[in-house]
């Protein structure tokens, strides 16, 4: 290898580092952080984003939940609508004034908030400040808890076999899917299964499960078959685009089978009940 | 073939464009299905197994991005560079800014040797021109050499991958089309067909008054064209007929000959596996008065075809980093399922959707850059680390922008483009910037989950997606209060 290491670039000196940096975590644990439940939490799986204000609040934090809050601008971005979702960017980054950790129960919105806002802004320097501070603040839930919060599971629930799915977001660009890994494996009574074709997406990509259907319907199929083919109890996923698609689908196949937030799961498994 | 024939994709209809009924047709056939999958799954691993440790694997595509970068850096320098290298080895350089222009190229070369059989190693570029059926109808044979080219010219079929342009059908499969085709006995032994098809296949190499090759790179410093190959085939094309002309887009260029060795040990271990192809050819120039083996004349004709219109914009030019190894692809959930002749274009795949626009237009591709779920696989493994899904971000952007409106990156912008689709934009910009507004919608939603709207593509695939009743909003206000 060392003799490929000859100038490449134009007056590089060596080659870059191949991964970013493993992240640094702050030393001590926060006394508040910020929630953005996203607008699919939000509608669709309250009960999720409601979980994970209750663990966070059980780890000593006060969480602020800014109501002005509403879609992080994924949905546009992706779509070919840059002016649309900068836009409603601004109006997310405008919510979190204090140096607080940002906490997000997802890890597609908060790739797009850490990551992808960059890009967004590119152009707009003033903008590109802020995006860039509050990036560095930008946490996944299962990043936030396991390394941040420090987080120590007792398992009080029965004997389960569950299993994982990630979303690609997460998985590529957040890294997510190794940090549920071992939060899910502080739960002793919870046997982790590994299914078929694991880090393949489950065909959901926002849109594209519209407009593809047919394709994004293949996909999803596959997805599911694997994840029966487990045998596990329940499937659980940090990304509630995924869900959507993998638990409608499940429902259209009358599976019993179905898929749950890890905030929820974590909640539960932990002694947390669900309320009225 | 067979009589149980699974529904396939008409010959014609591979450059059609038809993207969603071809995508359609090919989900339900099984066999291709169940090929794809296991040929997929096979080359994953393939892949991992020839770079096993993570850190060389990253050092070796960051070094594989740079050289390609600084090569695309000084385009217009290197390819002077290469022109006149090459022209002081006698190699004779044709530019060809279309492919019909190409075309003319290759066939006034063909008149002046009064040609009549073409024997073809692999290039894509030659169906970007779509060489084949232009020669056909001037009365020339271009006969594939290519093992999996061969077997799908006999299945008047066109590649569906880059580097195995056959992987879409199983050994069974090629039996019976060389039972068919060939009147050979039927076996689906893979030693035997591919004996039976060298057979064939040997004595044009004698015969053919043209040989006919792609590029891998094109080194300016030596003016020497890079070629690799596993089954000698390409070698045989290079320097038994005649005359050599190899075809190659722009971009290939690279500045030296070390260059080519990251790129090339990227391109075999990304695309099948190997750590190196079984021939490596270095072409430096026709035969010598002193030299016994070697074509008479060489040509390179080095096509633009939409190549530096991805040029002249910053981000776009990473599109012309591939190097076509189809890691991809490979790793694409969208091209696993559908298999490349969906795509109705030359170049499949992920890659595809950001090469083929710029080759033909937004018009003619506008449903490409939609065909991804963003998941990311395909920039993870690109072996020069082209970042498909931004580009793809960005291709939908110029997708949908108004056609008036005056900035043309992309022929054929605003192929997409829908006055109601932006205004739904804008509704939905509107209730993400206007809190109030978010509130009462999603309260509203809640509310009457009961008349949620049923979207039809999306109910063929799943139950109904209800609303919960009630919001996160609700619940975080009731439990935290009103602090900010």
């Amino acid at each position: 290898m060392s003799d490929l290491f000859y100038d490449a670039a134009p007056n590089a000196t060596r080659i870059a580092p191949p991964r970013p940096q493993p992240r640094k975590y702050p030393d001590k644990k926060p006394t508040h952080v910020y929630l953005f439940g996203t607008c699919v939490i939000d509608i669709m799986f309250p009960d999720a984003g409601f979980d994970a204000i209750r663990l966070l609040e059980r780890e000593g934090i006060t969480v602020h939940y800014p109501q002005e809050q509403g879609c992080c601008g994924q949905p546009a971005y992706s779509s070919g609508y840059i002016e649309q979702a900068k836009e409603v960017a601004k109006a997310q980054i405008a919510l979190f004034e204090n140096d607080w950790p940002v906490v997000i129960p997802s890890g597609s919105c908060a790739g797009m908030m850490r990551l992808h806002y960059k890009e967004l802004f590119h152009d707009e320097p003033e903008v590109l400040a802020k995006v860039n501070a509050l990036s560095e603040r930008i946490y996944e839930l299962g990043e936030f808890l396991l390394y941040v919060s420090k987080i120590q599971l007792k398992d009080q629930g029965q004997k389960t076999k569950i299993a994982l799915h990630t979303s690609c977001a997460a998985r590529r660009e957040m890294n997510t899917h190794l940090h549920v890994r071992q939060l899910l494996d502080q739960l002793e009574n919870v046997e982790r299964i590994d299914h078929d074709h694991e880090s393949e997406c489950c065909g959901f990509g926002g849109t594209f499960s519209v407009k593809m259907a047919d394709i994004s319907g293949a996909m999803v199929l596959d997805k599911t078959k694997a994840l029966k083919d487990t045998g596990v109890d329940q499937v659980v996923s940090a990304d509630c685009g995924c869900l959507m698609n993998i638990n409608g689908s499940l429902e259209k196949q009358n599976e019993s089978l179905r898929g749950q937030h890890l905030a929820t799961f974590l909640w539960l498994r932990t002694g947390g009940t669900h309320h009225e | 073939m067979s009589k149980t024939e699974q529904p396939r994709i008409p010959v014609l209809d591979a450059l059609s464009q038809h993207f969603k009924e071809n995508a359609h047709m090919a989900l339900r056939n099984k066999q291709l299905r169940h090929n794809m999958r296991t040929a997929m799954d096979s080359l994953i691993t393939k892949r991992l197994v020839s770079m096993p440790d993570e850190n060389e694997r990253e050092s070796l595509r960051e070094l594989g991005n740079h050289v390609r970068a600084r090569a695309l850096s000084k385009l217009p320098e290197l390819l002077e560079k290469l022109e006149a290298n090459l022209t002081k080895r006698g190699v004779q350089v044709h530019w060809a800014e279309t492919t019909e222009e190409a075309n003319q190229i290759i066939f006034d070369i063909a008149k002046r040797r009064q040609a009549k059989l073409f024997i073809k190693g692999k290039s894509m570029v030659s169906e970007e021109l779509n060489m084949n059926h232009f020669l056909k109808k001037q009365g020339i044979e271009a006969l594939e050499s290519d093992m999996g080219e061969y077997i799908i010219q006999l299945d008047y079929e066109r590649p569906s991958h880059i580097i195995m342009p056959a992987i879409h059908k199983n050994a069974k499969q090629v039996g019976h089309l060389f039972e068919n085709k060939l009147q050979t006995p039927y076996t689906d032994d893979v030693d035997t067909l591919i004996q039976t098809g060298r057979k064939v296949l040997r004595n044009k190499f004698f015969e053919a008054d043209i040989g006919i090759s792609g590029v891998n790179f094109a080194v300016a410093e030596t003016g020497s064209l890079f070629l690799v190959e596993n089954e000698g085939n390409g070698r045989m094309s290079t320097t038994v007929p005649p005359v050599h002309i190899a075809i190659t887009g722009i971009e290939k260029v690279v500045e030296n000959l070390r260059d080519t060795v990251p790129l090339v040990s990227l391109l075999t271990r990304s695309a099948l596996g190997q750590a190196i192809t079984t021939y490596v050819n270095l072409i430096s120039g026709p035969r010598k008065a002193n030299e016994l083996d070697g074509p008479e004349e060489v040509h390179l004709v080095l096509l633009d075809n939409g190549r530096t219109q991805a040029f002249a914009d910053a981000q776009l030019r990473q599109t012309l980093n591939c190097i076509r190894c189809g890691a991809c692809m490979n790793h694409c959930p969208v091209y696993t399922r559908i298999g490349g002749q969906a795509y109705g274009t030359v170049y499949p795949g992920p890659i595809g959707k950001i090469i083929s626009p710029h080759l033909m237009g937004l018009d003619k591709t506008e449903d490409l850059p939609i065909a991804s779920t963003l998941c990311g696989a395909c920039g993870e493994v690109c072996p020069v680390k082209i970042p498909i899904p931004e580009l793809l971000r960005r291709l939908r952007k110029e997708d949908v922008r108004p056609p008036e409106e005056p900035l043309h990156y992309v022929k054929g912008q605003g192929a997409r483009f829908s006055r109601k689709e932006r205004t739904m934009w804008n509704i939905w910009k509107s209730m993400n910037t206007k809190p109030n507004l978010y509130r009462k919608f999603s309260y509203l939603a809640t509310r009457l989950r009961f008349m949620t709207p049923n979207i039809l593509a999306w109910s063929q695939n799943h139950s109904k997606a209800k609303p919960a009743s009630y919001t996160l909003h609700e619940l975080a206000k009731k439990h935290l209060g009103d602090k900010k």
